[in-house]
């Protein structure tokens, strides 16, 4: 993890300098002076919490990239989607920020009601997807193409699984995978699928049960949904939640898991395999520096392995199979090179059949033999249950 | 030889007004000391910043003051609602829940009518529709106390789950998108359905409702026959009955004002403030308001003072959280002293004491 975080440390550092180098050039453009910058996030959760804890990384990540004071960021925490999430933004916009962050989907629309208010105010939404639609110029969606990471853990996941074949603690015709997800929305189901994809490109007999808490961050529900696949002879688990219960009941039950924005190798030190997560440093970085430089913010942001803004935490090696590293250093190649395409329609069908076409909202996202996730919006669009996946909605 | 304690306490007859706000007075300041005591103890900060950021963020700004004033207020009709139950010693616990009917009656209005008829109409529909549904959830459980002596607390609490079991399966008919569970600002471009502004003001009819409805309550309890027979039950049932009351129509006819007025506070949550509704949208008020109920006596202008105090903290909490990176459980520790402290000073105010007389007996 800590050469993956230098990395993106490097990344981030590069790319500011680049940055300022044109911010030179172009004097007129009206940006904001470094030290009359504010910036301003509105947090769901607090540092006790997955999702807010990758976010504050990222937040300090920028803060070292540009230079940015403690004084200078002003950060809200445990804002609820309610109208709590507008009296912050009003807030952070009275205190005089420039831009103004919010993470969790259901803000959305509180943070458009302060983007109406405050037109000279950048406005950038995680997660969302009603920016460009909005008819807000000061309104923006960003997210990380954190399929590319699940793909990788799910390689991750894969080669374990095919291990344990190998080894006998399963047979071939039981290997099934069970998923914690937070809400059947195609944030959710992207997730898992790509996840899925990651398993088969590896162990091809792999079917997964998914099952949801109906909440965002529940340690108990989490804990308990895990237990229940694990009853369903689930032989391995992952989650699109963001509390460490599922690798809690993993750990007691001694089934390997894969977790998400955190490593979890401290909760489950003899089953944790890997964590997909998130590295926002690399967009609050972008969006920051683009205010210092007066530059437009695009209003769908979305980046992945290319530009750093995904990854994988630490292998456990005490868990992963042999070669783990190896396989996962290639398939990142090729993620990143563009030759590997996550929802390539080759490797996964609906009922039997390849899609060859699918719109979402009237766009079509199937082109070239694969599904172009995240290329026309920066939040998931990938809400199709394929085959070999069943979804539990209760 | 008889012994006589060193201290000697017994219930005051009455107490005069100064002397009550005294008390008062004298705990808040303990209360305040033993905070900053807490404070340096733990952070190392000094402790009058820490009071100045809580008064900031409460009215550190013209926005600031309207927003303590809108959550103010609508815990407050919550408190109103609570007052003529609990005045009868009928354990409304469910507050959470009748807010949560009522918002949600507000919002599927508000929902399936908008631009179908005029807007004055609709939220007139809205606020009658809240306040059935606030009813029914009221009466429920005051049928079954009243015929079958059921436990009301127990009652109440449990369809606390039910309501939010009825706005989660709501949700899946107006989530957008499908599965986020999240239905978002109702409205947004056509503001259908939201009280609207006036003189300026966004929050000018919450203030009106509430402030009615706090001045109606206080009248209602203090002077009103049916005030006077929702005391009468509380003392004692067997006194109402053999004084001639219905004690089975006052309970039902108390909880139906109660559960009517919750359901209003969940109308103004939905129309007035939030314009969304969630299985938070009562966000625990529901009970906060038991305290200020409780707090208050009964005495809805006093309840005023109560909401105040605790949405002051409230939102003083967040901003000692954004400032000085403290968590916001921290306001939780620091609002958690100030209320034992209050809690304790009505001890004070009930009893007298005084020091022993110590005689010795030969």
């Amino acid at each position: 993890m800590k050469i993956r975080k230098l990395l993106a440390l490097a990344a981030a550092a590069t790319m500011a300098l680049s940055c300022t180098a044109i911010s030179v050039n172009a004097e007129e453009s009206a940006g904001v002076a470094l030290e009359d910058l504010k910036v301003g996030v509105i947090y769901i959760g607090d540092e006790n919490e997955g999702y807010t804890a990758a976010h504050m990384e990222g937040i300090d990540e920028m803060m070292e990239a540009l230079g940015l004071d403690e004084s200078q960021v002003i950060e809200k925490t445990l804002i609820g989607e309610d109208e709590t999430c507008a009296d912050a933004a009003f807030d952070l916009a009275d205190q005089g920020c420039q831009i103004i962050f919010a993470t969790s989907f259901g803000h959305e629309s509180y943070l458009m009601e302060a983007a109406a208010e405050y037109p000279d105010i950048e406005f950038c939404h995680a997660t969302g997807y009603q920016a460009a639609s909005s008819g807000l110029s000061n309104m923006h969606n960003y997210f990380d193409s954190i399929y590319e990471a699940r793909y990788v853990s799910g390689v991750v996941a894969g080669l374990k699984l095919n291990e344990m074949i190998e080894d006998g603690t399963i047979s071939s015709d039981e290997v099934k995978i069970g998923y914690v997800g937070a809400y059947p929305y195609a944030e959710v189901i992207s997730g898992f699928t790509s996840f899925y994809l990651g398993v088969t490109s590896v162990c091809p007999e792999a079917t997964m049960e998914v099952k949801y808490t109906n909440s965002w961050a529940s340690f108990d529900l989490e804990k308990e949904c895990a237990e229940a696949l694990i009853a369903d002879g689930c032989v391995l688990i992952s989650q699109h939640a963001d509390t460490t219960g599922a690798p809690t009941a993993c750990e007691a039950a001694g089934v390997p898991c894969v977790g998400y924005n955190v490593s979890m190798i401290e909760t489950a030190p003899t089953t944790a395999l890997v964590s997909a997560s998130n590295n926002w440093g690399i967009y609050y970085t972008y969006a920051v520096q683009c205010i210092l430089d007066g530059e437009d913010i695009d209003v769908d942001w979305c980046q992945g392995y290319s530009e750093g803004a995904v990854r994988i935490t630490d292998l456990n090696e005490d868990v992963v199979a042999e070669g783990t590293a190896e396989a996962v250093e290639e398939v990142v190649a090729s993620i990143s090179d563009g030759s590997l395409h996550v929802f390539d329609t080759s490797t996964w069908t609906v009922d039997g059949e390849t899609l060859d076409t699918y719109e979402v909202n009237g766009i079509e996202y199937i082109s070239d033999g694969y599904f172009h996730e995240s290329e026309y919006g920066s939040a998931p669009a990938f809400d199709i249950i394929i085959d070999g996946i069943t979804s539990v909605v209760e | 030889m008889k012994k006589e304690p060193f201290l000697r306490m017994s219930k005051r007859e009455s107490i005069s007004l100064w002397k009550e706000a005294l008390i008062y007075f004298v705990a808040i300041l303990l209360a305040l000391i033993v905070c900053a005591g807490v404070i340096y103890a733990l952070v190392q900060m000094n402790p009058i910043d820490v009071y100045k950021a809580i008064f900031d963020g409460a009215l550190g700004s013209k926005r600031r003051i309207w927003i303590t004033v809108r959550d103010t207020l609508t815990l407050l009709c919550i408190g109103v609602g609570l007052a003529p139950a609990f005045r009868m010693r009928f354990w409304n616990i469910g507050a959470e829940g009748q807010i949560l009917v009522g918002g949600v009656a507000a919002a599927a209005l508000m929902i399936n009518l908008a631009d179908k008829i005029p807007n004055v109409l609709l939220i007139l529909l809205m606020l009658a529709a809240a306040a059935a549904a606030g009813i029914v959830w009221g009466l429920i459980p005051a049928f079954f106390k009243a015929y079958w002596k059921t436990n009301e607390t127990l009652f109440t609490l449990m369809l606390n789950y039910v309501a939010m079991q009825v706005v989660t399966y709501c949700i899946i008919f107006w989530e957008n998108p499908k599965g986020s569970n999240s239905v978002g600002i109702i409205n947004q471009a056509t503001r259908a359905g939201w009280l609207p502004e006036m003189f300026g003001n966004d929050y000018f009819w919450n203030i009106v409702i509430v402030v009615l409805l706090t001045v109606v309550m206080y009248i209602y309890l203090r002077y009103s026959k049916g005030g006077y027979e929702v005391a009468v039950v509380g003392e004692s049932e067997r006194t109402a009955r053999y004084a001639g009351i219905n004690v089975k129509k006052v309970m039902l006819r108390t909880m139906a004002i109660s559960g009517a007025i919750c359901g209003i506070a969940g109308f103004i949550a939905v129309s007035g403030s939030g314009h969304t509704i969630s299985t938070s949208t009562a966000n625990g008020r529901g009970f906060t308001a038991i305290i200020v109920a409780w707090l208050a006596r009964f005495n809805t202008f006093a309840m005023v003072l109560i909401a105040f105090g605790i949405i002051f903290m409230e939102k003083g909490a967040i901003q000692i959280a954004s400032q000085y990176g403290l968590n916001e459980s921290a306001s939780d520790v620091l609002l958690g002293i100030i209320l034992f402290f209050i809690l304790g000073a009505e001890f004070f105010v009930r009893y007298k004491i005084e020091p022993g007389r110590h005689r010795q007996q030969e």
